[in-house]
Parts: C-alpha cells; structure tokens; sequence
C-alpha cells in the first residue's frame, strides 16, 4: 500500500472524490513528507504550509460542492522564478530577497482557478541561470537520488521535491533545458512545451524568445494533465498562441505502431557517459518492440547550437535583467552618487553567474560586435531551425538522451562554464528551434541515478509527446513510482 | 567671411491621445494626478511583466505616417532600445528603430521665399518615460520618481536637415502641430510636455552649401515653445558663427535651452553618446501592413487644415478669415453647423469671429471643444435674423452673453430679454422727425452733400430706438424725410 | 577571442554592474574562453539566411484594444521598494531631469 504523497494524481483525485482522504490529509502527508525530506535535499527556497492547509481547506469545500477540476486539491510547488501575490518570489537571487509580488503569474492562476495546494517555493540556479541549481544564493539542493550530486537545473528544486515525494506536480521553466536536464537527472517526467504554448507573463524572465514554462511529475499522465491546465492563449502574453488546447492525457494510451521515430546521430557524442548512451540504445529498441519504427536522421547544426544559444540568450538576458536597479523593487544598496549606487546594486544583488551572463551579452550587443554575434547567431538558429523542420518531414518524434550525463557531484563543473553549459548540450537545439520536448525515465546508471529520455516533437505536437511516453513508461519499469526504493532521502529510502 | 546659410533638422515628440498605455492597458490621462497612481505591473516594469501593443497607437502611428506623404512599411517590429536610467522602468525603452512605421514623408510650407518641402525621415512609435522630480530639502539632494507617465505612447517624427532658417523651423512645427491635432491624435499641448521639440542645427558657407557639405551641428533639446525654438535656433546660429569667425571649431554636442537667461547651455558632447544596443523585442511578434490594412486607415483620415482653410477660401472668406475659423477643428466644425442653418457666409463668419470669439475670450473658453459656446444651430438662426432685419446689431450683442449662460433658443432669449424690432413707419417716423429736429446742424450738413453725416444721424435715431430699430426701414424712412423736406 | 580587463571594464560600466579587481581580472579570462568557443559559429555562411528572432509566431498582428483598465492601488505599487516619499520612489539626485 503506497502511502498518500506516494499516489498519482489521478489515484489522489479519485480517493479525493469518493471521500476516502481529504486535501487537508492528502496535503498534511506531504507536508510530513516535505519535513522528512527537506534536511536533505532542500528543494524549497521557502515551503508555505499554512497557504497549503488553508488551501487544502477551501479545495476540499470545492471537492464537496461537486464539479471541481482535476487538480483541485492536490499539492504542487512553484520554481521561485514564477511569481505569487503576496508569497516571496525570489528568482534564486540575493537581488529579491523579500520581493513579495503583487500580481500572480498566469500559470499561478490558472493552478488558483483548478483548486491546486501550494507547498511551496522551490530553489533554482539565480534567475534560472544554471545547469546544477548550485547559483542559487540561498541553498544547495541534493538530487534525492543521489545526495552527494546535484538535482541539475536550472529547475533543480521543482525537479527534485517532485521525486523525494514532497509535491505532486510542480513547474520549472526551460529556457535551454531546464526542465528536460534536471528532469533527466532526478528520474521525474518533466516537459518543455512549444513556445507559445503556456503564457510566460509572471514569470521573471531569462530569455524571451526561449524561456518556457512546464510541468513536472511522477508519470506521464500526471504531467500530462498539469500541461492541460496550463496551456493556452494569455491575452498578456503577445507570444501565447490562441490555438486550441488538446486532451494530453487522451493522447496516453494511444499506440504508437507505425509512428516514426528519428534517432540523431549528432546526439551520441564523445564524452556521453556509456550508461546513459546503452539506455537510450535500449530505450530505443523497446519503442520499436512497441510497433514504432526507428530511423537514424541527421540534425547537421547541432554543434553550433551550444555557441548560438550563448549569444541569443545572453542578449536577451542583459537586457531582462537591466530593470534590477533597486529602485521600484529589489535591494539597494547605497553609494555616493545615484550611478554608484546602481552599479553597486547590481554588482552585490547578482551572483558570477549571472553577471558573466549580463556581461557576455552586453558585449554581444555592443557597437562592432552585434552583427558579428547577435545577427549571425539568428542566422544560424534558422540553419537548426531548419535541421529539424526536414527531420520532421521524415519522422513524427525525435529520440535521443536529455542529458550526456547523470547527475554529477556537487563543485565538479562551477570553476568550467563552458563544462556546466555543455550539460545542456541535447536540449539547446530544441529550445532554439521553439519545439516541445519531453524527458521521461529510461533507466539507471551503476550508482542508482536515474537516466531519462528526451523525445522531441514537432511544434504543437506535444500530444505525440505524450503518447509516445506513455507507451514507453507503461511497458517499462523505469519511472518513479516503481523506483521509490532507489531514494536516499527520506524515511522510506537507505539515508 | 559675411554669409553664412543655416542648416536645421527637427525632432518632435508627441504623446498621443489614445486611452490606453502604450504596452499597457493603465489609463493614459494622467495629467494632475496623484503620482503613482496610473501604474499597474506591466510599467512599473515589474519582474516577470509583457508588453502588449495597443492596437490605436499603432494606428495614429499610420495615420501620422499617410498625412505626412510617409510610406508604411509592410514589416515592423519593436525594438530595446538599452540605457539605464531611473526613469526607464525596465532599462530598455521599447522604439522602432530599423522599422519605422513611417518613412521618407514631405511637409511643404508656404514662406516669404516661396514654397519649401521639409523632408520627413522617419515616424515611429515609442514608450514615454516615468518623471523625475529634483527635490532640495534642507541642503539634501535626490529626486523623486513617478510613473504615471511611464509607458504613454510617444511618437518621433524626425525631418530631414531640410530647413533653412529659424521661421522654417517653426512654420514646418506649426503646421506639423495642425496635422497631429486635426488628425485627432495629439493634444499638441507644449506647455504640459505633451509635445516636445528638439532642434539640430549647423552653419556652413555658400560655397560648402553648393558642394552639400556640411559642418557639426549641435542639438537643442528640450525646447517647450514656437518661440523657444526660435530663440534657440537664432542664438546658436550667432554663436557658432561667431566661434568660426574667432577661429574656432565647434564640437558636435546635445545642448540645452536656458531660456531665462536667453542661451544654450552644454549637456554632453558625441563622445559621451549611448551605445544603445537596439534588438527586436522577442516578447512582442513582428507587425505586418498590407495594402489593404495601409488603405483601410487611409479611408479613416480626416480632412486636414490645408484642405479645411482651401474649402473656406472656395466659398468667398479670405485666408486671414479662414485660418481663424479653422484654427481648431472644433471650431470648424462648428462653423460649418452653424453655416448648414442657411445664414450667409459672411455673416456667419463674420458673427462668430466678431461677436462670438469676443464672448469667447472674455469668457476664456478653451476651443479644442465647443461645448461650451452656445448650440451651433442658434449661431445659425441669429446669423439667419440677423440678415433679415429681425434682430439689430445692438441686439446680437445683448443677445450672446445669454445665449452663453441658458443655452435657450435665440427665440426663447428674444422673449426672455424683449428683444423686438421697431421697423414700421408708424413708429419709426416720430422719432425720426424728433432726432432730425434736434439734429439741425447736421441735418444742414446732409442736405450740404456731406453724406458722411448721414451716419451719425442714422446713429442717433438707433439710440432713440434703444436699439431696436431695423436699420434697412431707418436708413430708408431717413432718406426719405430728409429728400422730402 | 581575447577580452582585455579594458574592454570588460567597459561592458561591467554599460551593463552598471560594480566590479571587484578581482571579477573584472576572472571575467576576462572566462569570458574571453566562451567566445574562443562562440567563435566557431564563423565557419558557417549565413550570406543568404534570413536571421530568426522568434521561432514560433503566432501568426498575425498580435494587439490590443485601447480600452484602459484599473491600475494597481497607489501603496501597492510601492510595495516592495526600499525609499519612498509623498507617494513616489526616491532615489540619490539626478542631475539631469527627464523632459
């Protein structure tokens, strides 16, 4: 018998309705759960219990009056990068200490509107900049399945109180693989839908033209219904696309026979941790015993992914970033004159990585240098735009790894930026191109920690996303839930 | 070296009259409010906020661009333009840089030296900036900011270096200022930094003039008046012809109007410029006009104040006329109401430029609207009995200020005041042979052939009439008794 | 790609980020090895590649109606700053004002 942080939403959402646990007990369990876990892997910048009781509290009145949305009542967490009225919303940063938004984020209404319980703020790399959540000014997160290693990130703390058991659901954001990476890393199911498809007012921006907010959970259905209620036209996002919202979770348990599946060459490259590459190989063979087909493709421009995103990204981020002056928000600090003070705020406020990120493209963008960098990198985020737009002509869904390793130990790439932004290196491409990809576990290394699948679609196919996932997630034993043993974090696992 | 030819270029910024916040939907009339108090989120700049554009902004832009001969160009997009500034909320100001919405536009202006065209460069949309307020208390310095004007749409029209001389400079803004208020889109209002104007000026040589060159020119900003501008153009035209003829150079350099003490004063040099950084805005998709789009505003333009002062010259006022009757569209407007009752041009006209405007500027009645004048029907009617002899001179001015203050029918007014009109020989005869019998000096004067007399005499039997008589029946009845005695 | 401490104290001024000695020396040699790596993005020829800023786009003109709506209350608007006055934010003297 699971316990109840340990069910999936659909199973919480039915004991809910037939009255067998109420959200105050349901949330009360993961909150208990939370307490266990939290010494150990400090995934919460800032837990609110008591906004989740009183949350749980007015849920289960909804649950009573009939007629409640699905995630009515169940326990989900918030990167702290997304705003909340009234909760501090800190971007991971030293800069927000405090900030208490006056404005919820629109994918924190729409979580309002279906009844969820929030637990909890969780920790992310500064501003989302980062690949280990070790940027974060306040904490150090552990991945749950491996406390000595980090949870990955930038969503580090969303990735891993999902898998520790101290949240249903939560959300990150992605903005060159900050969901897929840590998602890979923590052995949750974790999405990075189409641009356009989740509204991204609220959420403190890294960079515009990529940034993506999404779910994570335990299963595929369970994500896929935190995306059904997230997804849609925001009238205050001019890049939210009116396109109608599928049912993501009818697309779990559709069968994937005669769909075609790309398997990139590009993507199996030196210094891929063998594990990780014989579990995708794997992977791979299990989705054809399933009925689909596997080609190899090519996606000629994946190399130049890694230094295209390193000039759009941080152009885009020295310019979101240049509102934090101290001034309307955020902590000042004092100086002689009004330009010192400013300078000085920014310089204390903002951690290496985030200034290394302003720097680079406050020089990209420069006098000389922005046709050089800036333009030319557009150019070539055509060439990977295009890589994909004549795969999918081939195929219905790009295979490949998330990540080219498992998690890795705390320290091992901070002092190497060029090694920490090479951990994104599979999930840039996509994010360049605006395409939907998904991670889902696909198996473990020697040491226990988990290795996930990242499979990528065309824009707006998210549902094939899912079908496919799913498929694989039935017919395999690699996700979460059947590898609660594996924690060691927690009462249930070996601490 | 005697003669020296002035080179000028102007750029204009306009708030525009829409409702709403440029990016934003806070209200945009923000004018005497308590400061931050027309803020919402998204202008403050706050973390997490997108811009969205307002759909009217963006056709004022394209309404600016086609009555300035600008083209509309089939692709645009916002773009950041980057400086740190308190009074720029998010770092960046959102512009059209590489896009404008309006480019390579004419003005022509009629001058003493015969026509000139001014060159339109470019027109494009922006984001006004919050308010710095620089406060000293007790030998204490710092500024306060506020946002409410944070986020208002502005427009840039920028001219080429096209003018001349100071009175180019100012008729080209004087007649740029008719179209942005006759299009509706602007208030046009200096005084309240509504609209702001800078001008770039440089001095050069016949012989440099012939071969297009020119020499470094230096920009006046922030210049709140016509006359500033004047002053301004025609101080630093002294002062950088002075410096060559000293020998000197001038540096190219942003300068400021002191107008009190009648000078420009040094801001910051070329050296000291922005690197800005522009990059399209990844928050806000491209925009895209087809012809169709173009034409559909195209079909929406008013009618502006060339073609308005035009169609009154056409119906037989002067041009000094004309360009007081248009002076705002309101008042056109209210003119040609006036005039669709059936009075005659001339007296219309002449009745609301005499009579009325008098009432107007007694009253110090703003004319961007009519409300508060008398119903333009009744203008009409009084105009109309005017010329039929059915109310006196004496009686329209009587009649106006009540006319102001009830806002009554000319009929009902007539009533109220017991206004009529003497006109039959029964009555008027008496007291004609009354004022001609105690007028004999200047009835011998008449009868002498001094006809200029008759005037006073007309005159004093109007007086005897308290004003009421017909003026057509006096001048008739009084030539008639005087050829009969 | 070599970034001298000149240049990065240049870019941590246009950027207003107050620097140490000690970040402006680390950030010349680290940003100087990203765009050694960025660099490799010349060996391709873009000559006839139309630039993308947005990859995906919604399709249309995406606007607004010109309807204004409620602004924020006053104090809510100050919430989260750190130095206000008669209903301002207050910061050190600027010299020059806004127009």
């Amino acid at each position: 018998m699971s316990e109840m942080y340990e069910l999936t939403i659909e199973q919480a959402a039915i004991a809910l309705r037939v009255g067998a646990i109420s959200s105050v007990e349901l949330t009360q369990a993961v909150l208990d759960r939370l307490a266990a876990t939290e010494p150990a892997v400090a995934a919460f910048i800032e837990p609110t219990p008591e906004v989740a009781l009183a949350g749980a509290a007015a849920a289960d009145a909804r649950l009573r009056a009939g007629d409640a949305p699905l995630l009515c009542g169940i326990p989900g967490a918030l990167k702290d990068l997304i705003a909340t009225r009234g909760i501090q919303t800190t971007a991971g940063s030293q800069m927000l200490k405090g900030y208490r938004p006056i404005y919820d984020a629109h994918v924190t209404q729409r979580l309002i509107d279906a009844g969820y319980v929030l637990v909890g703020k969780t920790n992310l790399d500064e501003f989302a900049m980062g690949s280990s959540t070790e940027t974060s000014s306040y904490q150090t997160t552990r991945n749950p399945f491996c406390p000595d290693c980090v949870p990955g990130g930038s969503s580090g703390g969303s990735a891993a109180c999902v898998a520790a058991g101290s949240a249903f659901f939560s959300l990150g954001t992605d903005t060159g693989g900050s969901i897929r990476q840590p998602a890979s890393l923590c052995g949750v199911v974790g999405m990075k839908p189409t641009y356009g498809r989740v509204s991204r007012w609220g959420v403190i921006a890294m960079a515009s033209s990529l940034d993506q907010v999404g779910p994570f959970a335990r299963t595929v259905k369970d994500c896929a219904a935190v995306l059904e209620c997230l997804a849609g036209r925001d009238e205050r996002d001019a890049t939210s696309s009116s396109r109608a919202v599928p049912s993501y979770r009818e697309a779990c348990g559709r069968d994937i026979a005669g769909l075609k599946l790309g398997v990139p060459r590009e993507y199996f490259i030196d210094g891929m941790e063998p594990a990780v590459e014989q579990s995708i190989r794997a992977a791979v063979a299990q989705l054809e015993g399933l009925g689909a087909t596997a080609v190899e493709i090519s996606l000629p421009h994946t190399s130049y992914a890694l230094p295209t995103y390193y000039i759009i990204m941080p152009c885009e981020v020295s310019a979101n970033l240049a509102r934090f002056d101290g001034i309307r928000y955020g902590v000042p600090q004092p100086g002689e004159t009004m330009w010192e003070a400013y300078a000085k705020t920014r310089g204390a406020g903002f951690g290496a990585e985030v200034k290394r990120r302003i720097m680079l493209g406050t020089y990209a963008l420069s006098a000389g240098y922005h046709d050089a960098y800036y333009v030319r990198a557009q150019k070539v985020r055509t060439l990977i735009k295009q890589d994909f737009d004549q795969a999918f002509e081939q195929v219905d869904a790009i295979v490949c790894p998330a990540s080219p390793t498992t998690a890795f130990p705390f320290g091992a790439k901070m002092d190497d930026p060029i090694q920490m932004y090479l951990s994104d290196v599979f999930t840039l491409a996509a994010s360049l191109a605006g395409l939907p990809g998904l991670v889902v576990p696909c198996g473990f290394d020697a040491a226990s920690k988990p290795i996930g699948l990242q499979l990528i679609a065309p824009h707006w196919r998210e549902e094939t996303l899912f079908q496919v996932a799913h498929a694989f997630e039935q017919s395999t034993s690699w996700s979460q839930p059947q590898n609660r043993h594996r924690l060691r974090v927690g009462q249930g696992g070996a601490q | 070296m005697s003669e020296w030819l002035t080179v000028i270029g102007i750029e204009v910024h306009t708030q525009l009259l829409t409702r709403s916040k440029m990016f934003c939907s806070c209200d945009n009339n923000y004018a005497g409010d308590e400061p931050n108090t027309h803020v919402c989120p998204v202008c403050l700049g706050a973390p997490g906020m997108l811009p969205t554009v307002n759909a009217q902004a963006l056709e004022y832009g394209i309404m600016a661009a086609l009555a300035l001969d600008c083209s509309v160009p089939e692709f645009s997009w916002f773009e950041r333009k980057n400086y740190p500034y308190p009074d720029l909320v998010k770092g960046f100001q959102l512009t059209q840089y590489a896009y404008p919405i309006g480019a390579h536009g004419k003005v022509d202006l009629e001058t003493d030296h015969g026509p000139r065209r001014i060159g339109v460069r470019r027109v494009h949309l922006e984001e006004d900036t919050a308010k710095n307020t620089h406060v000293t208390v007790a030998g204490e310095s710092y500024s306060l900011v506020d946002c409410n004007r944070a986020g208002v749409p502005l427009m840039e029209i920028v001219t080429e270096p096209d003018a001349r001389s100071s009175e180019e400079a100012v008729a080209y803004l004087k007649k740029l200022r008719d179209v942005l208020v006759f299009l509706g889109i602007a208030s046009g209002k200096m005084e309240e930094g509504a609209m702001r104007l800078e001008a770039n000026i440089s001095v050069r040589t016949p012989a440099e003039a012939a071969a297009g060159v020119l020499r470094k020119r230096c920009e006046v900003k922030n210049l709140n008046s016509f006359e500033n501008v004047r002053a301004a153009l025609e101080y630093e035209r002294e002062r950088q012809i002075a410096a060559y003829e000293a020998g000197e150079e001038i540096q190219q350099a942003t300068l400021g109007w002191d107008s009190a003490a009648g000078r420009t004063v040094y801001q910051r040099s070329k050296e000291e410029a922005q690197d800005y950084r522009y990059f399209p805005e990844p928050d806000l998709p491209p925009l895209r006009f087809t012809a169709a789009d173009v034409d559909a505003v195209r079909a929406k333009l008013p009618e502006l104040r060339p073609a308005i002062i035009a169609r009154y010259e056409a119906l037989g006022l002067d041009r000094y006329r004309a360009e007081l009757l248009s002076q705002t569209r309101a008042l056109a407007t209210y003119f040609e109401t006036a005039l669709a009752g059936g009075g005659k041009v001339e007296r219309v006209a002449n009745l609301l430029l005499g009579d009325l405007l008098a009432q107007v500027n007694e009253r110090q009645i703003n004319l961007e609207e009519t409300t508060a004048l008398p119903a333009a029907g009744e203008l009409g009617r009084l105009a109309q009995q005017w010329e039929a002899g059915e109310v006196t001179g004496p009686q329209v001015k009587q009649l106006l200020p009540r006319l102001f203050e009830t806002g009554e029918t000319v009929d009902a007014a007539k009533a109220a005041l017991g206004i009529r009109v003497v006109g039959g020989a029964d009555e008027l005869l008496p007291i004609i042979e009354a004022v001609l019998a105690a007028n004999a000096a200047a009835v011998a004067k008449v009868k002498a052939g001094e006809q200029k007399v008759m005037g006073f005499l007309v005159g004093q039997v109007m007086k005897a009439t308290k004003g009421q008589g017909a003026p057509g029946e006096v001048n008739r009845l009084l030539a008639e008794v005087l050829a009969r005695d | 790609m070599q970034m001298s401490r000149e240049e990065v104290a240049h870019v941590a001024w246009l950027a207003r980020l107050a620097l140490s000695e000690a970040e402006l020396e680390r950030y010349a040699g680290q940003l100087s090895g990203i765009l050694s790596h960025i660099v490799q993005l010349q060996e391709l020829d873009v000559t006839d590649i139309a630039p993308t800023a947005m990859a995906v786009e919604a399709g249309g003109n995406v606007v607004r109606a010109d309807v204004p709506t409620a602004s924020a209350p006053q104090d809510e608007v100050l919430a989260n700053a750190a130095d206000i006055e008669d209903g301002s934010f207050r910061v050190r003297a600027i010299l020059e004002e806004s127009a």
